[in-house]
């Protein structure tokens, strides 16, 4: 008889050992698609060009200067909301709405560099990113005060502000952030030059990352050291005990959203100023939600939170690189599907091992 | 120390994509590169996957068409890539792997059309919708109000309940146009129908567009058209037995008893010709807007639903517009208010009709200002 049992501690070998079984046969499901879907030739494909494709999605996510930093471009508003969403993870605070904080951030920032286009940059950004961070905030903080009083469950109401959110910058850029030269288009005006996040060079890399890394250091250093980051680690393990120890945990959990949520709208102030530079919808292929992804695959752990990121936005960037040889998009969507599936399956391995006994006893 | 095994392992991971990544490929290259030289590479990106069976599987048409025309062009698409920070992306790799001509098919391209432009000079852009031009770069779309105004005619015989519905996309003008265009013709047979419009602010999400259908036939809809990119409002249509028009492509094989006809997009001659414009030197940037004559909007082939009298009504008026007798919006055109907007026997200009924000008396339904 085969049964599961909870290993008290994960197997150091298999923690290197089943993440990369995992990748492993997520490339293998993906090369059998690959190959039964034959790239549109009649004659089909044979492995070595299923292995090109491969070879194809690294080489566009990582092979060239502009790759790498198209790919690193993608992976900031995943490393900034992921670093959000891990905050109030760790607090058991199930926040699903770094997708409305993104935009919330976004659209305050876009407030400020829409209404005072002649500020000069030295004040407009900073004022950017505090009205972006502090927008996102309060977003995260309008279901967090039910969650502290009520007892409220947050994931619903998170999720559901994501919506409001999203319709409220449609609302803007149909209604009254309509570009007047637009021709009825659904954009906003383009900010001015000083409302533009500097970038790196002439990539689009922008200073979002110096923010993700900076963030990435300060979380970790806060949550070891910190009185703070105790706490918070306590409230999350265990709410009762950290109410014998004297936590105040209502002040917590209102604290932690707003955190969470001023991180996801920076993430949104940064995407907004450097990469769209006006407002419009369609402004995240919903980061907020892979940044859920990303906090889990992660751990938790800030800076693994930046690498997954950074890995996730490669696999999107090769993705698309890879379609121009005939690759549909549906199969590359495929591809990532499985190795989300696959890497996120075997967590599961790490905390249960299978054991086979001769006893038919079922403990679960 | 988990941690740290577990970052340490990443960081391997990270260095070995690298590093694979960096150098197999490369050596592919070079073996492709002497034999792809002579072909001229034209590549095309969509905003929905080639199998919507709408508005990308179009362009996809025309891409093929393309290809079968030109033996001496290679193309090659990129599809389902959202119109936001990914398209200038997936544009300046398109140009990175050597494609001289670029054709963008969707509104929310441009800025990054324009973007990508100004660092690739000797590249040729083509895009599709927009309003913005510069020396590489041309737009390019079709009257498609006329087609529109033709099936508005056979919507207005059919509609018992005098009451039909739209499934519209956005507020955007060229989704204004066609509601109007297609209301127009209604009325011209029928004064006493309403087109009731429903925003579903989505051009590709076959459920919504389905939904939204569905939500129609309920008010009492009996004859259902679209702005969209698939054909599920056509079969929300034929699931409740009622009639429908389609969009993009001939959409009667996806719901063969409800489609009495499409407004269709013919993009192939045109790529052709642009094609051979840029190859022959001969290329200037435009904005071409092309009129049913074109051949780039037509109408699907008529279902068995249609009566004799109705096509005859409709291949008169269709007749009139290929000969340019006949302009969609003539005066007198009234709005919503019943005010005339359009004084009798005057015809709207292309910047009006390129930014209409009005809908015409008729049209049941308002647009978010």
């Amino acid at each position: 008889m085969i049964r599961l049992e909870r290993r008290s501690a994960p197997s150091p070998a298999g923690m290197v050992l089943i993440p990369l079984t995992a990748i492993f046969l997520a490339l293998l499901t993906g090369a059998v698609f690959l190959y039964i879907n034959g790239l549109g030739s009649p004659k089909g494909i044979s492995w070595g060009q299923v292995l090109a494709v491969y070879t194809g999605m690294l080489d566009g996510a990582f092979g060239s200067g502009y790759g790498l930093s198209e790919t690193i471009v993608k992976a900031i508003p995943l490393m900034l909301c992921g670093l959000g969403v891990s905050i109030a993870f760790r607090m058991q605070l199930w926040n699903i709405g770094a997708e409305g904080q993104f935009y919330m951030g976004a659209f305050a920032a876009a407030w400020v560099a829409l209404s005072f286009p002649d500020l000069p940059a030295c004040v407009m950004l900073p004022a950017m990113v505090l009205t972006g961070m502090l927008c996102g905030g309060l977003w995260g903080l309008i279901p967090a005060v039910p969650r502290a009083y009520l007892g409220v469950n947050e994931t619903i109401t998170t999720l559901m502000l994501n919506y409001v959110a999203i319709l409220w910058v449609n609302y803007l850029v149909f209604g009254p952030w309509k570009d007047p030269q637009g021709m009825n288009f659904p954009l906003s005006k383009p900010f001015t030059p000083a409302a533009v996040l500097p970038t790196l060079g002439n990539s689009r890399v922008h200073l979002g990352l110096a923010f993700a890394l900076v963030l990435a250091v300060a979380l970790w250093i806060a949550l070891r050291q910190s009185r703070w980051g105790y706490e918070v680690t306590v409230i999350g393990e265990s709410p009762r005990a950290a109410r014998y120890a004297g936590m105040n945990i209502t002040k917590n959990i209102l604290l932690v959203m707003f955190f969470s949520g001023a991180i996801a709208g920076l993430a949104g102030m940064a995407e907004v100023s450097a990469i769209a530079q006006r407002m419009q919808q369609g402004l995240s292929p919903g980061y907020g939600y892979t940044a859920i992804i990303v906090a889990w695959l992660a751990k938790l752990n800030p800076f693994a939170i930046l690498l997954v990121s950074f890995l996730l936005g490669a696999l999107q960037v090769g993705g698309y690189s890879v379609q121009s040889s005939g690759v549909p998009a549906a199969i590359v969507f495929m591809i990532q599907g499985a190795l989300l599936f696959f890497v996120l399956g075997g967590e599961f391995f790490n905390r249960y091992k299978i054991v086979c006994t001769g006893k038919t006893k079922m403990e679960v | 120390m988990k941690r740290i095994i577990s970052f340490v392992f990443m960081l391997v991971f990270v260095v070995a994509l690298v590093g694979c990544g960096g150098e197999k490929p490369k050596a592919q290259e070079d073996k492709k590169e002497p034999a792809a030289k002579e072909k001229l590479k034209v590549a095309f990106i969509y905003v929905g996957p080639v199998g919507d069976g709408g508005w990308s599987y179009a362009h996809d048409q025309g891409r093929k068409y393309l290809e079968q025309q030109m033996p001496d062009v290679e193309t090659s698409y990129i599809e389902s890539v959202p119109e936001g920070a990914d398209s200038e992306r997936v544009l300046t790799e398109l140009v990175e792997k050597g494609n001289k001509i670029i054709f963008a098919t969707s509104f929310g391209y441009m800025d990054s059309v324009i973007k990508v432009a100004q660092k690739y000079p000797d590249v040729k852009f083509l895009h599709c919708s927009g309003y913005k031009t510069a020396e590489n770069v041309g737009t390019y779309f079709g009257r498609m109000y006329q087609a529109r105004y033709l099936t508005g005619i056979i919507a207005g015989k059919t509609t018992k309940s005098n009451t039909i519905g739209y499934v519209a996309a956005f507020p955007i003008p060229e989704v204004i146009r066609g509601i109007n265009a297609f209301t127009l013709g209604v009325r011209s047979v029928n004064p006493n129908a309403k087109v009731k419009v429903v925003w579903t602010n989505t051009w590709y999400d076959p459920a919504a567009e389905k939904e939204a259908a569905k939500s129609l036939l309920e008010a009492g809809a009996d004859v259902i058209t679209q702005h969209q990119d698939t054909p599920g409002p056509q079969q929300a249509a034929e699931e409740k037995g009622k009639f429908s028009i389609g969009y993009n492509s001939d959409m009667s094989k996806m719901a063969p008893k409800a489609v009495m006809t499409s407004a269709v997009w013919n993009w192939g001659p045109y790529y052709v010709e642009t094609v051979k414009a840029i190859k022959e030197g001969t290329w200037k940037s435009s904005q071409y807007w092309g009129p049913m004559s074109d051949k780039i909007v037509d109408l699907a082939p008529y279902g068995p639903m249609v009566p004799e009298d109705v096509k005859k009504l409709v291949e008169a008026k269709k007749q009139e517009i290929l000969e340019g007798k006949f302009d969609v919006f003539t005066g007198p055109i009234k709005d919503q208010t019943g005010k005339e907007r359009v004084a009798a026997g005057q015809k709207m200009t292309d910047a009006e009709m390129l930014s209409f924000d009005w809908f015409v008396e008729g049209v049941d339904g308002t647009i978010p200002k």
